[in-house]
């Protein structure tokens, strides 16, 4: 790996990551993309264009200033019809913080995110349990690895009603877990989740500020994005 | 012109903390016997004239825009002009 990422892909594969009014971290989405060896291809709130993208992220941030709830605005967005279209058909889709924000407010995924439990917005380096490989989004890891990624939110509180809950444990669909103390409140400690089939993948803690030494706690976000390059590529 | 009203509430069953900050300063400011406070939305919509007024269409918007049912209840109604002081 150079110190500067290509902007081709060394594997021809293209990852879109859409940019929303607000959107904070579509930038460091699209580096981690690049590190990882595929393409990062931009892609518009304002547009109902995936532009042929093998795989899409939608990147942290407040989009529409959180107005009304964190990301209700941004779910009816020209762009999330034909990205909700492809991903009920299999496309590859990881939200981050906002981003699984909007993946809960379009029922992609099951459940919501509310305020912090203690209306603290929080902001650490974060230790996660990485609970499946079984996702488009974790297939580098192996169960039971633990990562550190940096946390920030103020509404990153995971909710569902227990029957939600059970489900997604029995379908080994929580992906991430909170480990060293729950942040925000979350049921079960939960700190990302895939639907049935494992393409879509949301996560409030942010693994593409963790892909450099330089400027995150480490590298552990990388194989989030490795693995769906992985997926695309096998694919 | 009418007046529509939508008003949003958490579910009983999801925990309100903005509530539980609130039901906290009421006591530090003096008032007892505060057994619970909740906190919600209420959204004033006045449109060009009752008959413009498609319900199945604002029940429906009220149900996804407005709120969300995962953790969300809502409730509406149309108000005449007389009370549109609301």
């Amino acid at each position: 790996m150079t110190s500067s990422p290509t902007s081709e892909g060394v594997s021809g594969a293209r990852i879109g990551v859409v940019t929303f009014p607000g959107t904070l971290d579509d930038v460091d989405a699209s580096r981690a993309v690049a590190l990882a060896g595929a393409e990062p291809v931009t892609l518009w709130h304002g547009d109902a264009d995936l532009r042929d993208v093998d795989a899409v992220v939608l990147p942290g941030g407040f989009s529409y200033g959180d107005y009304l709830r964190c990301g209700a605005i941004a779910r009816f967005a020209p762009v999330m019809e034909p990205l909700v279209a492809a991903a009920r058909g299999g496309l590859p889709v990881l939200g981050i913080c906002n981003g699984f924000q909007i993946l809960c407010e379009t029922h992609l995924l099951p459940g919501a995110l509310t305020r912090n439990e203690s209306l603290h917005f929080v902001c650490r380096d974060q230790r996660l349990r990485v609970e499946t490989a079984d996702t488009f989004w974790t297939s580098d890891f192996e169960p039971g690895d633990e990562i550190v990624i940096p946390l920030k939110n103020g509404e990153g509180n995971y909710v569902a009603d227990e029957r939600v809950l059970d489900e997604l444990e029995a379908e080994n669909r929580v992906v991430f877990r909170y480990l060293g103390g729950n942040p925000n409140g979350s049921r079960r400690d939960i700190a990302g989740i895939s639907n049935a089939r494992g393409n879509v993948v949301g996560l409030m803690p942010h693994p593409e500020h963790a892909v450099e030494d330089l400027t995150g706690p480490g590298t552990d976000g990388l194989g989030l994005f490795t693995s769906a390059l992985t997926a695309i590529v096998n694919a | 012109m009418a007046r529509i009203i939508v008003e949003v509430m958490l579910k009983p069953e999801i925990l309100d903390p903005q509530g539980q900050a609130v039901k906290n300063a009421l006591g530090r400011l003096g008032l007892t016997g505060v057994a619970d406070v909740r906190q919600g939305k209420r959204f004033v919509i006045d449109v060009d004239d009752e008959a413009g007024v498609d319900e199945a269409r604002i029940d429906e918007l009220a149900g996804s825009l407005l709120s969300n049912p995962v953790i969300e209840d809502y409730a509406w109604r149309v108000v005449a002009d007389t009370e549109a002081g609301a």
